[in-house]
């Protein structure tokens, strides 16, 4: 039995160590998905191209291989009747090509073998795919909905408190408005793709995913393999946001691929086109919020319905109200979900799913009570400070709220903020500020194992099967490591990315580091209870992480608060975000340079969905019609100016971990998309409660 | 139908038979092995794939291989001295742009990055030369074009960062053009610790 691990002091904690990885990244050496090769033990691959249904909804009624198998260069062409039969075909996500049912337009109901990625791609062109099409839904609007057994990471579908209806009844101001998030995608930079490999006993996959070994966990079962038949390996991922830290459809294809041709390697890249269709993405979510108030902006009540989509052929229920129920004080409240089933692309994770368009409704809610109440937007959130968490009645654990706020107001030049909009003008720009607070929960997820080896000379290997996606993961892990060893971080081998390691959870929940690092604080806890100090080379110890008994007894979120400066052009309604500013308390911060990088980001991909990010679909044919770069607009340099970003000090909470550090990589895109959009209300009187906040909002 | 182009990449020449159908990304990629240009969205979107072709960088996915018979590439990879031993994995002396890109952290997953330096490498030399900008307000500049941050923003912008590493790309490219660096990271960072880093 292990002990839980104690807290470590910092020594490389907190101070800055180069990227691990950066001089791979920067020369171009850095290996992906698509990029292993005969050193690798992939040799000579064939390349694999999906082919999509054209239909929403209905039966594959024919296949016909013909003019692709005639095609130079084309191997085979699997289909629902010749691709290899799965054990378990109850995830229809990931069930591809065992039956002719067709559940959504884009599900691939076809792959095609090839010796080279021209003959591929020509070949699918040329798969002749016969349909029964029957009627579709592909609209939330006018959807019928229903109430989830529950929403996204486990959280009650519905949770009230209180007498909502008599607060609303009694109360002096009440904000009572609707408010949308726009259907988005992921998009990292590198898109989904696996190279596979099956020898005739084991599956060894490539993949660029978040989590190596529920790749592993997932597809055994669903194969008919032990989980120790299927390799993953993950050394560099081009990014993810979510998107990669379930597995999807087309990782399913590259194996089933693998399948068919044993001892012959198989590459399957999902091109920028086809992400729009197979590998997940945010659903568009409308909020009803109101909020009940006394005159000085005490909340009496609130209420968050959320109604969302998810598909007909596998469930995922954006958790879009869960905030609501932890952020601020009242004695009641009311939070919902609901979801309509559609015969669409399964939605999933993206980079904090809940928090990021629930968050939006209720930042924007909270300066609408504002402004009603004539009470600044800082002094309202204060005034409204739980004592407690309202959701569980824990005390709360570190909750730094108002430091953030205050601190932000200071650095961010907030005192003396007109509190009337549309008074600033400079030319012909509008100029307007605005504020949103942030928060992500602290997660801490279950079943991660390290492996520390001593290695003699005072060195160390440590082992875990974490996936660095760019987050820092393969340098701050070092940085723990050595703190809880007593050594240089120059004396410590981290080795992640690969199943043959430890097991490890998913890169996401703002979880990686914190879970990880904490298997590892015990393993080595672990190696010096069993070995001492000086363990001769060759000694090594495994643990396997326990939870904190107090992490049940206490609330634990991180916090943050997102300052915005906007200008709005008076002619043509163009916005620009010239400052940006995001402060937070998250614990202690491990490397302040991946950190900061992190939160950059954050605030990046927030300001990007404020602004731009809303994919199209098309309710006719159930696609989305904004299927690449050039139509689904994401942040570029030139939109990005002046960003800032901070953390509090002195912010080591080892209640969440025993290195005191909690989660960062999601906390920063929460609140942002609010803050842009009470600037941009600010700025010009108009107020945008459906992101993204476009020009033709202030063309008057 | 297969063509027998010769290209020089990094230094090395490589005579192959491409199908004519073979975008230059997927020769460099699929045929030669070289992997730095990467494949983002295949549809000229992204900038992921950008080489210096020919001395100006370039998007090879949207050009042919056999368009290319006889040219120069340089990748990422090539802008160090390891360019023809990829065993080394970089370890020769680096670019200064690609230590710029180090020193301010202009990335994070490091698949856009390639594309990005070979980008800035290109945007410096275009500066240089009096190559305008849509930000550029004299035309006729002439010779060096003075690189504010309003001109790396409008020039990096054909290269996306879903990271959202903007503020230490540019950061990088001030470095890289002989500026002082504004935020991101301080070239003194080795001293940093919370202390310095935290509010208060």
């Amino acid at each position: 039995m292990t002990q839980q691990a104690t807290p470590v002091e910092a020594r490389s904690m907190g101070t800055h160590l180069d990227r691990a990885d950066g001089r791979e990244k920067v020369t171009g050496h850095a290996r992906y998905a698509m990029e292993h090769g005969a050193d690798d033990g992939v040799e000579a691959p064939l390349t694999a191209w999906l082919v999509q249904s054209t239909i929403a909804r209905g039966r594959v009624v024919r296949v016909d291989p013909a003019a692709a198998l005639a095609h130079p260069g084309v191997v085979s062409v699997l289909d629902h009747e010749s691709a290899p039969r799965l054990a378990d075909t109850e995830d229809r996500e990931l069930a591809i090509l065992q039956d002719d049912r067709v559940g959504l337009r884009g599900q691939i109901v076809a792959v095609v073998l090839a010796e080279t990625p021209e003959a591929a791609r020509e070949g699918a062109r040329l798969v002749h795919v016969a349909y029964d099409e029957e009627p579709h839904r592909a609209s939330l609007e006018g959807a019928e909905t229903y109430a989830p057994e529950s929403v996204n990471a486990g959280h009650e579908t519905d949770w009230a408190d209180g007498d909502v209806a008599a607060a609303f009844a009694g109360a002096a101001v009440v904000v009572d408005q609707r408010y949308s998030t726009p259907h988005e995608h992921n998009s990292p930079m590198e898109p989904h793709a696996a190279t596979a490999l099956w020898d005739g006993e084991r599956l060894t996959l490539w993949d660029s995913t978040q989590a190596v070994h529920a790749v592993a966990k997932t597809f055994a079962p669903m194969l008919g393999l032990e989980a120790a038949q299927i390799t993953v390996r993950a050394p560099y991922v081009g990014g993810g946001f979510g998107s990669k830290g379930l597995p999807h459809a087309p990782e399913m294809a590259a194996a089933l691929a693998a399948l068919s041709v044993p001892g012959r390697p198989v590459k399957l890249a999902v091109t920028r086109q086809q992400m729009f269709a197979l590998t997940g993405y945010r659903t568009e979510t409308v909020s009803h919020v109101r909020l009940a108030a006394e005159p000085d902006g005490r909340l009496l009540g609130i209420e968050q319905h959320a109604v969302s989509q998810t598909s007909a052929i596998k469930e995922f229920t954006e958790q879009t109200a869960t905030a609501a129920r932890m952020m601020y004080a009242a004695p009641a409240r009311a939070t919902t979900h609901r979801v309509a089933a559609l015969d669409v692309a399964v939605p999933s994770w993206m980079r904090a799913p809940g928090e990021m368009p629930g968050m939006f409704a209720q930042e924007v809610a909270m300066d609408e009570l504002a402004f009603a109440c004539e009470v600044d937007p800082i002094e309202l959130r204060v005034r409204n400070e739980p004592d407690a968490d309202p959701e569980t009645g824990n005390p709360w654990n570190n909750r730094r709220l108002v430091e953030c706020l205050e601190r932000g107001a200071e650095r961010f030049g907030w005192a003396g903020r007109p509190s009337a909009p549309g008074t600033v003008q400079d030319g012909d720009w509008w100029v307007g500020t605005g504020v949103a607070a942030a928060t992500y929960p602290t997660l801490w997820m279950p079943g991660n194992t390290a492996r520390v080896e001593s290695l003699g000379g005072g060195r160390y290997a440590v082992s875990i099967g974490a996936v660095d996606i760019g987050t820092g993961a393969r340098t701050v892990l070092v940085q723990i490591a050595a703190d809880a060893l007593g050594v240089d971080p120059a004396a410590v081998d981290l080795h992640i990315g690969d199943t043959d390691q430890p097991a490890a959870t998913v890169a996401g929940g703002s979880a990686g580091t914190g879970s990880w690092g904490t298997a590892i604080v015990q393993t080595v806890q672990q190696l010096r209870a069993d070995h001492g100090e000086h363990p001769d080379a060759g000694v090594a110890s495994t643990a396997t992480a326990e939870a904190y008994p107090d992490m049940d007894r206490y609330a634990l979120h991180s916090f943050g608060a997102v300052f915005a400066e906007v200008r709005i052009h008076r002619w043509t309604g163009e916005l620009r975000a010239p400052r940006l500013l995001g402060v937070y308390s998250s614990g202690r911060v491990v490397n302040p340079m991946t950190a900061r990088s992190q939160f950059y980001g954050g605030l990046v991909m927030g300001l990007s969905g404020a602004l731009f990010e809303e994919s199209v679909r098309d309710p006719r044919f159930g696609h989305v019609v904004t299927q690449d770069l050039a139509t689904y607009h994401v942040a570029s340099h030139a939109d990005v100016h002046g960003i800032e970003v901070e953390w509090l000090a002195d912010d080591t909470d080892t209640l969440a971990t025993p290195f005191g550090g909690r989660g960062i990589g999601e906390i920063g895109i929460v609140g942002t998309a609010a803050a842009v959009a009470n600037a941009a209300w600010h700025a010009t009187g108009i107020r945008v409660r459906d992101l993204p906040v476009t020009a033709d909002r202030f063309v008057r | 139908m297969d063509t027998s182009i010769t290209l020089t990449v990094d230094g090395s020449e490589h005579t192959l038979d491409v199908d004519t159908r073979t975008t230059l990304l997927d020769a460099l990629r699929e045929r030669i092995g070289a992997t730095a240009p990467k494949k983002g969205c295949d549809h000229g979107q992204c900038g992921s794939c950008t080489v210096l072709l020919e001395g100006r960088r370039h998007l090879t996915c949207l050009a042919l291989a056999v368009a290319h018979d006889g040219d120069e590439i340089v990748t990422a990879a090539g802008l160090t001295g390891s360019a023809a031993d990829p065993a080394s994995r970089g370890e020769d002396a680096l670019h200064p742009v690609q230590q710029a890109f180090l020193d301010h952290d202009g990335y994070q997953c490091g698949y856009c990055t390639p594309g990005q330096i070979c980008s800035a490498v290109g945007v410096l030399d275009e500066a240089k030369q009096g190559h305008p900008s849509h930000v550029t307000d004299d035309l006729e500049v002439g010779g060096d074009v003075e690189l504010t941050d309003e001109e790396i923003r409008e020039r990096m912008s054909g290269n996306l960062c879903r990271c959202g590493a903007y503020v230490g790309i540019l950061d990088a490219v001030r470095q890289a053009a002989g500026q002082t660096p504004g935020r991101g990271v301080d070239p003194a960072r080795h001293t940093h610790d919370h202390e310095t880093e935290g509010a208060r």
